[in-house]
């Protein structure tokens, strides 16, 4: 893969998709898994810790941005200043919004300023790029995590509840399995998703790999 | 190689090593299972159709995942070395006998999969797969796997359990009028584990011998698993030390704790013989991959087993330790075999 | 303080900043977060009081549905003393009465870590018959279908329609220590019966009324006057 240098790139779709699915910081970089983990074991709150995580992403991602030409490098304590800062008005905001859902989620609201998504993107990506790809790519980069956070809180809550969203799903008869909205239930979704989505990536590289083969072949017998 | 060669006496001169060519993995698995079947046998005469039901469902989803994973993977089929018949039927033992069969087949997809499969098959469990599916149902269905229903009830051969039916992911059907109904004598759904536990009542212990009280279909007679497990030992399938210090272990910690206050801990007879002690030590613990191979480690491994058994039934949630407890030892064993690999001839 | 290194050559690092810079870059970007901490915590801070305020409100009209008004107290050394409505530091405790002014009992809260963390309730005591009558759960993170089940068990909310928590003839605690059992051997008027499966959670419950109701319900028994008395003097400022 061709290593480009990412200050000098156009501002395009695939910044904002990267974070989506090829790069998703869950299912493929394997980032900011504590929170995958401990929140999901329903929609409702892993939507909740999505949103959270996406205005922190965001805002303290573009804060570094802009100030990224000020701050010399060598003090990184900086972003973590900046993202301490949107963790805490987060955790305000919540509270503002609805104490239920601040109960709900518990420290991990505040232990998102541990989440090495969040940092690794401040460092990585903000530090080096404008203020609208580093905006735009945030944005994916949160919609990513968030997705696979309902992923896995999908397939928790209806396997561990028979809900969605709160809604009743299956036949009130249904057997829940309690398993699933427990821990460990937390690491058998998980395993089970990145199953799949290695199983995906594989698939495609074999293909690529033919189709290469395949264009290879054509250009010899052109050249010949 | 063929008799009819040496048709007059001859010497049978050999080279070095003289020590016999051990037994293939499917010739042992082969002869685990003969030891099994008398104890599945007692256990569908205690239970019923139930049981042999169960013992079914558990095999056959067993080795279909098992075929199902291989095929996946691209590999040769390893469905002949009845390692998967083995899980199954451990699986069913290690079940209530009135446990809803879909479950059942749930617990041996799991258990075969997240057990054994991902790891790399046979060969490369760290975990007793059949204790994996177990451990997984229980903490998914904890009502169903502590539903107990009574020995011996009268028309076992003719009709199912109710919760045995249950449909693929229906909640069971309540079994506590029927096992009144049913029931010999007054059936008071609980283990002699539970009754200990909960309502500081022994069951005598002769009766948890011969194995006529309620439990999981399989962990209730301990004469017939010792008589099993002898098989397997003169047979030379199994180390004998495994299983006897599981056993030593439980009685030492068991005689500790009834040392010091006899009027609330159990005896040590009834610590071995209740529950899945014995299942566990002869069948379950002797897991070929998952526990040690150096003499010394077989020996701690047994003994950590015995102590986290009592532990967890006197003290823990649970009624029942030693699945767990076999489940940690098998995380436990490369450690133990590290601490006891014996020194090699002429290193300092 | 060294700025330049001897043994490393000099374009090791060609633009180290001056400390100055150094300095006055963290200084700007934590006054900068500073301010921006501020002013959202100024902004929320109302409305988070005004939502713990609803919370508990809602709590106490669940609990005694009959009632119309409400007084809170604090507990401070064994002594009651009044206290705004909208406080929220020490052992608050809300006195309820109905139409008529009739003080219908009091609600305290009560803490008790859970099965993941801190379980903290409101629950309802009624003087009359000394018993514990209702609990609201304020926050909890125990896992949903599980140990949430505290608030939804029919079977285990049934336990709280007379719980007995009897201050015994000392006023230095309770005549019996409330106990959680295990479900299905609830005996005595003061013992919980359990949720089977979240027996952890069941328990921090019955756990976290025993400490409160051993340490302030005698106060609280103490002190019944002082509460009738609150609502007469036209003390009541609350709807």
């Amino acid at each position: 893969m061709a290593e480009s240098t990412p200050s000098d790139t156009p501002l395009t779709l695939e910044v904002f998709t990267a974070g989506l699915w090829r790069e998703n910081p869950v299912f493929v970089m394997m980032l900011g898994l504590c929170p995958t983990l401990a929140v999901t074991n329903s929609v409702i709150n892993s939507l909740a810790m999505g949103a959270a995580s996406i205005f922190v992403l965001v805002c303290s991602n573009a804060l570094v941005s802009v100030l990224r030409k000020l701050i010399p490098k060598q003090i990184r304590i900086t972003a973590y200043i900046i993202i301490a800062t949107f963790v805490t008005m987060v955790d305000y905001i919540i509270q503002a919004i609805s104490l239920d859902l601040y109960n709900a989620l518990g420290a991990f609201i505040q232990l998102i300023v541990v989440n090495c998504l969040i940092l690794g993107r401040a460092e990585a990506y903000a530090s080096r790029n404008s203020l609208g790809k580093t905006v735009v790519s945030a944005l994916g980069m949160g919609l990513g995590f968030t997705f696979a956070l309902v992923c896995l809180g999908g397939v928790r809550e209806l396997l561990g509840a028979s809900t969605l969203l709160g809604f009743q799903v299956f036949s009130s008869n249904y057997e829940p399995w309690v398993v699933m909205l427990l821990p460990p239930g937390g690491f058998i979704v998980l395993g089970c998703w990145l199953l799949l989505f290695n199983w995906l990536k594989q698939r495609k590289t074999t293909k690529m790999i033919a189709a290469e083969e395949a264009m290879d072949t054509t250009r010899q017998i052109e050249t010949s | 190689m063929a008799k009819h060669q040496h048709a007059h006496p001859v010497v049978d001169l050999r080279t070095s090593p003289y020590i016999r060519r051990a037994p293939s993995v499917p010739q042992i698995m082969r002869n685990v299972v003969y030891a099994l079947l008398p104890v599945c046998a007692f256990s569908v005469y205690l239970f019923g159709i139930s049981a042999l039901a169960l013992m079914i469902v558990t095999t056959l989803a067993c080795l279909l995942s098992e075929q199902f994973f291989c095929r996946m993977a691209g590999k040769k089929s390893t469905l002949p070395d009845f390692s998967a018949v083995i899980t199954g039927l451990l699986l069913a033992l290690t079940l209530p006998p009135g446990f809803p069969l879909w479950m059942g087949a749930l617990a041996g997809i799991i258990g075969i999969s997240m057990g054994k499969l991902l790891f790399g098959g046979i060969g490369y469990n760290v975990f007793n797969p059949a204790l994996v599916g177990r451990a997984f149902v229980q903490a998914a269905f904890p009502v169903a796997i502590s539903t107990w229903t009574p020995t011996l009830a009268a028309n076992r051969f003719s009709e199912f359990i109710p919760s045995t039916l249950a449909l693929p992911f229906m909640t069971p059907a309540p079994t506590a009028e029927w096992s009144q109904t049913v029931a010999i004598d007054g059936f008071t759904g609980a283990t002699p584990l539970a009754l200990m536990k909960f309502e500081g009542v022994m069951v005598r212990t002769s009766d948890l011998f011969f194995g006529t009280t309620a439990g999981s279909a399989g962990e209730t007679s301990a004469l017939l698993i010792l008589l099993c497990g002898a098989y397997l030992v003169a047979r030379n399938m199994m180390d004998w030390r495994l299983p006897a210090a599981v056993i030593a272990g439980t009685a030492i910690c068991a005689e500790c704790f009834y040392l010091l206050d006899p009027d609330t801990y159990p005896t040590p007879l009834f610590m071995i013989f209740s529950g899945g002690l014995m299942l566990g030590a002869v069948f379950m613990a002797s897991d070929m991959v998952a526990s040690p191979v150096t003499p010394w480690g077989i020996v701690l491994y047994g003994l950590l087993i015995g102590l986290l058994t009592v532990l967890i039934r006197l003290f823990g949630g649970l009624t029942e330790g030693v699945m767990y407890a076999i489940l940690f030892a098998n995380a436990a064993s490369p450690l133990l075999e590290s601490f006891t690999q014996p020194k090699v001839f002429g290193d300092q | 303080m060294t700025d330049t290194d001897p043994k490393q050559p000099a374009q090791q690092a060609p633009d180290l900043p001056s400390t100055w810079r150094l300095v006055s870059t963290l200084s700007i970007v934590a006054l900068l977060s500073g301010i921006l901490v501020v002013l959202v915590y100024e902004y929320t801070k109302p409305i988070i009081a005004e939502n713990k305020r609803l919370a508990i409100e809602r709590a106490i009209f669940q609990i005694f549905p009959d009632a119309k008004s409400t007084l809170a107290f604090r507990i401070e050394d064994g002594q009651v003393v009044a206290v705004d409505a909208d406080a929220t530091t020490g052992e608050i405790v809300h006195a309820v009465y109905d139409q008529s002014g009739q003080l219908l009992g009091v609600t305290l809260e009560a803490a008790a870590v859970g099965y993941q963390d801190e379980v903290r309730i409101l629950y309802g005591f009624d003087p009359e018959t000394q018993c514990i009558i209702g609990f609201k759960v304020l926050k909890t993170a125990e896992t949903p279908g599980l140990g949430s089940k505290i608030s939804t068990d029919p079977d285990f909310l049934a336990n709280f329609n007379c719980l007995q928590a009897q201050v015994d003839a000392q006023h230095g605690g309770l005549c019996h220590a409330i106990k959680t059992v295990k479900h299905g051997s609830k005996q005595h008027p003061w013992e919980i019966d359990a949720i089977s499966g979240s027996t952890i959670t069941s328990k921090a419950i019955g756990r976290m009324l025993n400490g409160s109701g051993q340490l302030l319900l005698p106060v609280i028994v103490d002190n019944l006057q002082l509460f009738r008395d609150a609502y007469r003097s036209g003390a009541v400022d609350n709807k």
